[in-house]
């Protein structure tokens, strides 16, 4: 449905996206998982023709992002990483808007307006300037926004950024929804771990601007090999070695102060542990994809928004 | 049959762009009460201030008439132009790239935007020809529809010269600057508070060049029946300064960036 072929993306300082392909088949939910500024809005500005690539290619829906642009707008829908509805129109008005741009036909325009207002939940709120919508809301209106002329692709882009978590869990509902109920491939970008996690089928974690791994997300956990033991040792820099002879640990590092181990079984083999070193805390956790990041890039994915949209609306705010 | 719908199609996004301009345009009450507010005080305080001291020589005119056509325009003028800034508003909220990633061709994006500032315009007009006919000035509705081109087409080409600058710009404040360079000068080089038939030479070629020139003289000729140029030749230029505007803008939107 989507083949991404060495796809770079060069500013002049730095190489926003690095010579990436990417394969994502029909009714696929793909995610690309990574920290800020790993080049997610940039690949999927690309896709979407709205920024020009440097230098590779991509097809979308069968039609290439340089000679067919118009083809693949037409195929796609997006949900911007900052909301980008006119919040002095209603919902309705914006979405009425969108089906005139992408040419629905008018016999079919009220039903699949009413539709998308449905399956986004926001029937009851149609007639309201897009100003006095929450946070939750004008991103859910995006969405119905994204689908409204029965795109083949969708893009989300940190769909749930600088939500708060009550309205990111609702979210999640609504987008699992439609994926139930509509016939979609997805390309669904994030910095949240969990979020990669519940809502896709695959998972692309990319860091500065380069797949570093790519699974469904069970088998991208298995990757490292069974629990996860955290240590924060009494003396920093102890000898450790004597924890690679113990036959359940498979894996020993160090990152950021602490030792991880990846070990069978960590209910039962931590009393075994503590016997071998001296530890100031202990924690233990099924893998997590942040540990799969931590082992693959040795930082871990800060959990923190650069400036959810909400600052940014605030800032810019014209009335 | 497929020509007809991609016809209606092509016409339905040019008035979804442009219904949206009008309703923000409506909604944002202060827009539409500053850009009014602005030719008005002109007209009284300016008009009524000077018209005490100033002789229109050889015009047996009330300066308040006489000025009454370079208001108009002054409006269509600063209400055009200052159109352009919605762009870079457009940018900032991200409303213009989700227009920009539908199907939609930039020509077509500029189109709409400019129909709709010329709504915009004309509906400022629609106020101040009321408002002339409460001072006392007469028109027959032959000379209000010919009014009405002229506006029409002064409009497209400064609306045009907005959007261009707009779609060069990213901060409103660099647009501000740039207008004060522009909005200015093409108002006060027009004509528009002065007869411009004995000007020094210096000052009478930029008025010359100034489009904004021809529609005031447009406008005297239509409505008080005194004009320094024939009107064939006010709408001619007008017309050509028209086109070159609107290529010059449709270009600037073809290469003006997303994202
Ligand atoms: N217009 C631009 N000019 C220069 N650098 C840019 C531009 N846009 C993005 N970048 C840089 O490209 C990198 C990738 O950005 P982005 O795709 O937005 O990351 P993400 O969406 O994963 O947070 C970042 O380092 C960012 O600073
Ligand atoms: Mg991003």
């Amino acid at each position: 449905m989507i083949r991404i072929h060495n796809l770079t993306k060069r500013y002049e300082k730095l190489i926003a996206v690095d010579n990436l392909s990417l394969d994502i088949e029909q009714n696929e939910v793909l995610g690309l998982l990574g920290p800020n500024g790993a080049g997610k809005t940039t690949v999927i500005h690309m896709l979407a023709t709205l920024l020009a690539p440097t230098s590779g290619t991509a097809t979308v829906n069968g039609f290439d992002i340089h000679t067919d642009p118009e083809k693949v707008r037409s195929s796609i829908g997006i949900v911007f990483q900052v909301p980008s509805s006119d919040d002095l129109l209603t919902g309705y008005e914006n979405l009425k808007l969108h089906t005139l741009l992408y040419g629905v036909a008018p016999e079919i325009r009220e039903k699949r307006i009413s539709d998308a207002l449905d399956l986004v939940g926001l029937t009851d709120r149609k007639n309201d300037q897009v100003k006095k919508y929450s946070g939750g809301m004008r991103r859910r209106l995006e969405i119905a926004r994204g689908l409204i002329h029965n795109p083949q692709v969708l893009f989300l882009d940190e769909p749930t950024l600088g939500l708060d978590p009550s309205s990111r869990e609702t979210m999640w509902e609504y987008i699992k929804n439609l994926v139930r109920k509509e016939k979609l491939t997805i390309i669904l970008t994030t910095h949240y771990m969990e979020e990669a996690d519940t809502l896709c089928n695959r998972i692309a974690i990319i860091d500065k601007g380069k797949i570093i791994a790519l699974d469904t997300p069970k088998k991208l956990k298995s990757m490292i090999g069974g629990d996860v033991v955290k240590l924060k040792l009494k003396t920093e820099g102890a000898n450790i070695d004597n924890l690679n002879a113990l036959p359940f640990v498979k894996k020993i590092d160090c990152v950021e102060g602490y030792v991880l181990l990846n070990v069978d079984d960590a209910k039962k083999n931590i009393p075994e542990i503590l016997k071998h070193v001296e530890a100031e805390s202990v924690e233990s956790s099924s893998p997590t994809l942040n540990d799969v990041f931590l082992t693959l890039t040795g930082r871990s994915i800060k959990e923190q928004a650069e400036g959810g949209f909400m600052e940014r609306y605030v800032q810019y705010d014209k009335h | 049959m497929s020509n007809m719908i991609n016809t209606r199609i092509y016409f339905d996004k040019i008035y979804a762009l442009w219904l949206r301009e009008v309703k923000v345009f409506f909604r944002e009450k202060s827009r539409l009460v500053a850009s009014t507010f602005t030719p008005l005080l002109w007209l009284f305080v300016i008009g009524t201030g000077f018209g005490t001291s100033a002789s229109i020589a050889s015009h047996s005119i009330d300066y308040q008439k006489f000025i009454f056509p370079g208001i108009i325009c002054m409006s269509v003028v600063f209400s055009s132009v200052f159109f352009g800034s919605y762009v870079i508003w457009d940018r900032k909220f991200d409303f213009l790239k989700s227009v920009m990633v539908a199907p939609v061709s930039r020509s077509t994006i500029f189109t709409g935007k400019t129909f709709g500032g010329m709504t915009n315009s004309l509906i400022q007009v629609g106020i101040l020809l009321v408002v002339g006919i409460i001072i006392g000035v007469q028109f027959s509705p032959f000379a209000l529809i010919q009014t009405i081109v002229i506006v029409l087409l002064l409009s497209f080409a400064l609306t045009s010269l907005g959007l261009t600058l707009g779609s060069y710009m990213t901060s409103l404040e660099g647009f501000q600057m740039i207008v004060s360079f522009v909005v200015f000068p093409l108002f006060f080089l027009s004509g528009a508070l002065f007869p411009i038939d004995r000007l020094p030479q210096w000052l009478s070629i930029l008025t010359m060049i100034d489009p904004v020139t021809y529609s005031v003289d447009a406008l005297r000729n239509i409505i008080l029946g005194m004009g320094s140029h024939s009107l064939d030749l006010d709408l001619i230029i007008l017309l050509l300064y028209t086109c070159a505007l609107g290529t010059l803008g449709t270009y600037s939107f073809k290469r003006m960036k997303a994202v």
